[in-house]
């Protein structure tokens, strides 16, 4: 972890325009939530638009939008060669991206998430914990993935924003086999522990476990080797 | 004392060479990197900055390799070409950033002095975006220098630079290299490359097409045979005046009116031109140069 790269991050992240986008993002789930909950005073269908839409949507959503401000501009333009100039290790620089992104995506996600279901879930406690906790552990695998597709393709935002709505939106909740393969999916496995309610159990617990931890770490290991190789191209 | 090497380095994009079989030597002073746009210099510096792998061939650092060497940057400052991007920071806080990445002991005040050095104080406070394209590059070179480093390598650092600024940079580099730095600087303009640089490195599409102190280089480019046209209002006189010549090597009649004449002696022809034709009672309408742009320079010197 390098303060210095961290700061840089934050500020790249604080000092764009894509900010206001990223505060957007908690701000229209809350409200849709909160009005549901107001209009139709039924607590469980309002903590199914919260966790739902907030899980399959809105938290990749703010995970691909921090990863790829802290990461994509500097790839895309080559400026990211000021940061590596340097005796930092890369896997160091990526490290550190990585947890100012995930940082606002927690602030943003699963905070407001938690919040917002106490307030509005009449007493579901553990309903609520169990989509807090997935939100969470998927904002850590959601973030790692896009900060390693940053440094992959430059057009990570178009790709990630495809995965999202492709996906883990669509296909995981058609073809029960994709569960085997998604993040949201898998954090909510975990997140039915708490809750059985919470989630079905399309997945062992074991492999939801596993493979989190493995997207988790892999992205941002994957992310930092990718920076080793970071290579300047000339316009000749 | 630093000292960059590259043995035998080439570099291949798919089917396309960049750099082909280059091996140079680069020691404390000013070494101008000069060739044409496209002609691999950049692909040079990126593989001397560690940005980019040789496909063949060593790219060394005082003795050990740059590529994926993270702590050779202790002893490397790197000017890339390309613009920051870091608009929303204040050069203040960019140079400072730089200096704490180079886990500098006193960050703060080797700061002060890098924004001093590039003259580049007063307006430090102010974002990056609001900057001028002198005044950024100026910032690209204070966060470059800012660990003192043995080795400077800028990529066509006077891009875009007004004539005064384009002094100064000069200066401090002049400076620098004076004081055992070693400074490595790329251009595409023979000029700037003559007024800074005491020592010179040709390339030519991807090949080292020349290296030495600046005077052989100069008499390399000059020595080299040179088309001339003429009008004249006697052309055929003209031309008999011409061939009795032995600093002329060939003359020709173009269709439309007019000569094309191959020079071997530049500077007898030059002085030699006016007095022949006055001599024949023959008026010169036109006399221009035909190959005077630096690329054909160049396709000289690789083609020798």
């Amino acid at each position: 972890m390098n303060t210095t790269i961290a700061r840089l991050a934050l500020a790249a992240l604080l000092g764009r325009k894509r900010f206001i986008l990223l505060l957007l993002f908690p701000v229209a789930l809350i409200g849709l939530s909160v009005l549901v909950r107001v209009l139709t005073s039924d607590a469980e269908v309002a903590l199914g638009i919260l966790f739902g839409l907030g899980l399959l949507v809105i938290l990749p959503l703010l995970a691909l939008v921090s990863a790829t401000a802290v990461m994509g501009p500097e790839v895309d333009d080559g400026s990211l060669v000021y940061l590596l100039a340097k005796p930092v290790s890369r896997h160091s620089v990526a490290f550190s991206k990585y947890v100012v992104a995930l940082a606002a995506v927690l602030l943003l996600g699963p905070l407001p998430m938690l919040v917002t279901g106490f307030a509005i879930g009449s007493g579901d406690q553990d309903l609520v914990l169990a989509g807090s906790v997935s939100a969470t552990l998927g904002a850590i695998a959601y973030t790692s993935l896009f900060l390693a597709l940053s440094t992959v393709w430059k057009h990570a935002v178009v790709v990630g924003l495809l995965f999202v709505l492709l996906w883990e939106g669509t296909l995981a909740a058609i073809f029960s086999g994709v569960a085997w393969l998604s993040i949201g999916q898998w954090a909510a496995r975990i997140g039915a522990t708490i809750d059985a309610d919470w989630a079905d159990d399309a997945v062992p617990l074991w492999w939801a476990v596993g493979a989190l931890f493995v997207v988790g770490i892999g992205g941002v290991w994957f992310s930092g080797d990718r920076l080793r190789s970071f290579s300047l191209k000339g316009d000749d | 004392m630093a000292e960059i090497v590259l043995e035998k380095v080439s570099r291949w994009f798919g089917n396309v060479v960049a750099v082909n079989d280059v091996s140079m030597r680069i020691g404390p002073g000013v070494t101008g990197l000069l060739g044409p746009n496209g002609a691999g210099k950049t692909t040079l510096m990126a593989m001397m900055s560690g940005f980019l792998a040789p496909s063949a061939g060593e790219v060394l650092l005082d003795g050990a390799p740059v590529w994926r060497n993270t702590e050779a940057y202790r002893q490397l400052g790197l000017v890339p070409e390309r613009e920051i991007s870091f608009g929303y920071l204040t050069g203040r806080q960019f140079v400072r950033a730089n200096a704490e990445l180079q886990g500098l002991s006193d960050p703060g005040a080797a700061t002060e002095k890098a924004l001093e050095r590039v003259e580049l104080v007063e307006p430090s406070g102010r974002r990056i975006d609001t900057y001028s394209k002198g005044m950024r590059q100026r910032v690209k070179i204070a966060a470059a220098l800012v660990h003192e480093p043995g080795v400077m390598l800028l990529d066509e650092p006077f891009n875009g630079v007004d004539p005064r600024q384009r002094m100064q940079l000069m200066a401090l580099l002049h400076d620098m290299g004076e004081t055992g730095h070693t400074i490595l600087f790329s251009s595409h303009i023979l000029e700037e490359v003559e007024r800074l640089a005491r020592h010179i490195e040709v390339v030519v599409s991807g090949r080292h097409a020349a290296s030495g102190d600046f005077g052989a280089i100069r008499r390399l480019m000059t020595d080299r045979p040179v088309q001339y046209f003429l009008r004249s209002d006697d052309d055929r006189a003209l031309a008999v005046a011409l061939v009795a010549e032995p600093s002329v090597r060939a003359v020709r009649f173009v269709d439309s009116g007019g000569l094309d004449v191959e020079v071997a002696d530049l500077g007898t022809f030059v002085h030699g031109l006016p007095v022949w034709a006055r001599a024949g009672d023959i008026s010169l309408i036109e006399v221009s140069p035909s190959d005077e742009s630096l690329e054909s320079v160049f396709s000289y010197l690789v083609a020798r």
